[in-house]
């Protein structure tokens, strides 16, 4: 499924789209599949695979720890194209957040290619602004990928309307200014992006990320986004687990709560 | 031919350089950026500075005939004393200049990284001075093998927050002072460290910075009546080598040379030669030359000189290597440390193990410009700092403590 199909799906029932997050290959690569299928088996609409990266300076400590357990445990971007095949074929449209440096070693083109030939969907791309994405957006039209660029309350209006021309897919408005990690409140930030992106390209979906940890939080962001990005809460859930089937059982538990919350309020 | 008027408007030297950074920062590096080209081209702004870097700092620095140690390398050796500087090394320079520009954008905090802690207590210092409140990140494992200059830091007044993610060393303190300043960025500057980073701090970092060589050359042409047959400098993350350099890019002439820290030496895999060992890669903001595995992940690097040890390089350093118009060659730390030792026994000069790496570089290179030349080539090396933050590594390693 693409994801333009995944938003317009939820958009008919009245809802937001539930995108969850998970490190590739965490805590190893099977682990990490059978962690994203218990996800959508729960009511996650959309998978948001992260590839683990050394540096991550746009993630909080949970996400960070994540990854580099998964590094530990030797996971190579090699393996992001099993595991999304592993995950596309429960039928959930898989996207992958990635820092650009793991997809200029790979080459970017051919790490279009053999992402589109594994199912995956498009990129997120957190250190990478369009000013700089010169052979991304030329890798990304000849395989037919989305881009999803993020979008910030401190970018001015030419940025916003610079960058919404470049994403195809969806747009991630990060609510904070801050990096990720679960939070007592969401930002009361997100709602003036969100129209701030609606006023300058209505018909582009736009997700919202950084800090959602419950159905409340999940029933408040998806009132007015069009996605609700759950990052590190998810992923505490196997990170504080003593042991696999008790994380894969939290997981199902928060999944099935946010699921609930976007499905709380009818937009 | 280097174009001296690189960057680019984008902040690109050639294909180094750039932005890879959140776009949440993108409107703070553009006030940044903005601000500093209004002080630049501000008379009052540029004499503030001055006044600052000669009554305060101590500038310029003296450029030093090092007699004993020409006499015993066969050349004519001058010494550029940025060890005689405020705190002990060019750092000062950079500190500085970001300082009256954090005040210039009416921002009251400023955040640092540090390694050794090096900068740290140059940004305290700059901060006390400046009265600005003072952040420094710095890995734990640092903060542990560099207790004093926690210290030093703390009783400037500056936060000291141990950072435990990663590998808890000089690049985890970057990541999270990124993180603070993505968080913190309408009251707060980013003092960053050194010429790399994303546009526009290579510029403003190399043009803090390059009072050295604005000096040096013109200290060179009242001494010898014309200009050096080379200039060394060492280069980690490369503020020093780059403000040196810089004045000296157009005189073709003049010979560059930046020595990396080859740790263990560059075959071990324990170094920290990111031109030398490196690829081109993405880190910290910049395309460059970055020490990495086949996946892009920054891999460890290793130097006895803590200044020197970052698994990355500023981008004008990428650049200049690729052009030819600088050469790029590793230490390794025990040629670096018989290069230290020479200076304290010929000169009395205890130097920074960061600028031993440039005294050792250059005592390499004489003979072939000896060679070339057919006479005693002058040399002019960067001595960025003094040693005695090193006593305790040396003394170690000398079996002395």
């Amino acid at each position: 499924m693409s994801i333009a199909v995944a938003f317009e799906k939820a958009r008919a029932e009245g809802r937001a789209v539930l995108v969850g997050c998970m490190p590739a290959g965490f805590p190893t690569v099977d682990g990490s599949i059978a962690a994203m299928k218990a996800m959508v088996e729960s009511g996650v609409d959309v998978i948001e695979l992260e590839i683990p990266y050394s540096d991550p300076v746009m993630d909080g400590p949970v996400i960070q720890k994540a990854s580099d357990i998964a590094l530990a445990n030797g996971v190579r971007v090699a393996d992001t194209m099993k595991i999304v095949e592993a995950v596309a074929a429960t039928g959930a449209p898989v996207v992958t957040m990635t820092y650009w440096n793991p997809i200029e070693q790979y080459g970017v083109d051919r790490f279009a290619r053999d992402y589109a030939a594994a199912g995956g969907t498009g990129l997120i791309t957190p250190d990478l602004i369009p000013d700089e994405a010169h052979d991304w957006l030329a890798a990304s039209d000849a395989h037919g990928l989305d881009r999803t660029f993020l979008v910030s309350p401190s970018s001015t209006d030419a940025r916003l309307a610079m960058t919404l021309a470049h994403c195809r897919g969806f747009v991630y408005a990060t609510a904070l200014m801050g990096v990720t990690g679960a939070r007592e409140q969401t930002s009361t930030a997100a709602p003036t992006l969100v129209a701030r992106i609606r006023a300058v390209n209505p018909d582009l979906p736009v997700g919202v990320g950084l800090g959602v940890r419950d159905g409340a939080q999940a029933a408040e962001v998806g009132s007015f986004a069009d996605g609700v990005i759950v990052g590190s809460a998810l992923i505490r859930c196997v990170l504080e687990a003593p042991d696999e089937a008790s994380g894969l059982a939290a997981l199902r538990s928060l999944s099935a709560e946010l699921a609930a919350g976007v499905r709380a309020v009818k937009r | 031919m280097t174009d001296v008027l690189l960057p680019d408007a984008t902040g690109h030297f050639g294909p180094f350089g750039g932005r890879f950074i959140p776009e949440a920062l993108v409107a703070a590096l553009d006030e940044l950026d903005a601000a500093y080209r209004s002080a630049k081209a501000d008379p009052v702004f540029v004499a503030e500075f001055e006044a600052m870097l000669r009554d305060y700092a101590g500038a310029p620095s003296s450029l030093y005939e090092a007699r004993r140690l020409s006499a015993q390398a066969g050349a004519r050796i001058l010494l550029k004393r940025e060890d005689l500087l405020h705190t002990g090394a060019h750092k000062v320079r950079n500190v500085l200049g970001q300082a009256l520009l954090t005040k210039r954008m009416g921002k009251r905090r400023v955040i640092a990284e540090t390694g050794a802690g090096q900068h740290g207590v140059a940004a305290a210092t700059a901060a006390a001075y400046m009265d600005l409140e003072c952040v420094v990140y710095m890995g734990e494992l640092d903060t542990e093998r560099q207790a004093l200059n926690v210290a030093r830091m703390r009783m400037l007044g500056a936060t000291v927050i141990p950072v435990t993610n990663g590998s808890r060393t000089l690049k985890d303190a970057l990541n999270e002072a990124l993180r603070d300043w993505v968080a913190s960025v309408d009251e707060t500057h980013y003092l960053l460290g050194t010429a790399a980073g994303p546009h526009p701090f290579p510029e403003l970092v190399r043009d803090f910075v390059g009072g050295i060589g604005r000096e040096a050359r013109a200290q060179s042409l009242e001494r010898l009546g014309g200009l050096p047959d080379a200039v060394a400098a060492c280069v980690g993350g490369g503020s020093n080598a780059i403000g040196i350099f810089h004045a000296f890019v157009p005189d073709e002439g003049v010979r560059l040379y930046g020595f990396e820290a080859g740790g263990d030496g560059v075959k071990t895999g324990r170094t920290a030669a990111s031109i030398t060992a490196g690829s081109k890669g993405v880190l910290h903001g910049a395309r460059t030359y970055v020490l990495q595995d086949a996946d892009g992940q920054t891999l460890e690097s290793h130097s006895i000189s803590a200044g020197l040890d970052y698994p990355a390089v500023g981008p004008e350093h990428a650049w200049l290597h690729d052009t030819g118009r600088a050469i790029y060659e590793p230490v390794d730390d025990s040629e670096a440390m018989a290069a230290f030792q020479v200076l304290c026994r010929t000169e009395g000069i205890i130097p920074a193990i960061e600028s031993a790496h440039a005294l050792a570089g250059a005592l390499r290179i004489i003979p072939k410009l000896r060679e070339e030349l057919g006479r005693e080539p002058v040399v002019v090396v960067n001595l960025s700092g003094r040693g005695d933050k090193d006593a305790h590594t040396a003394g170690q390693y000398f079996g002395i403590l």
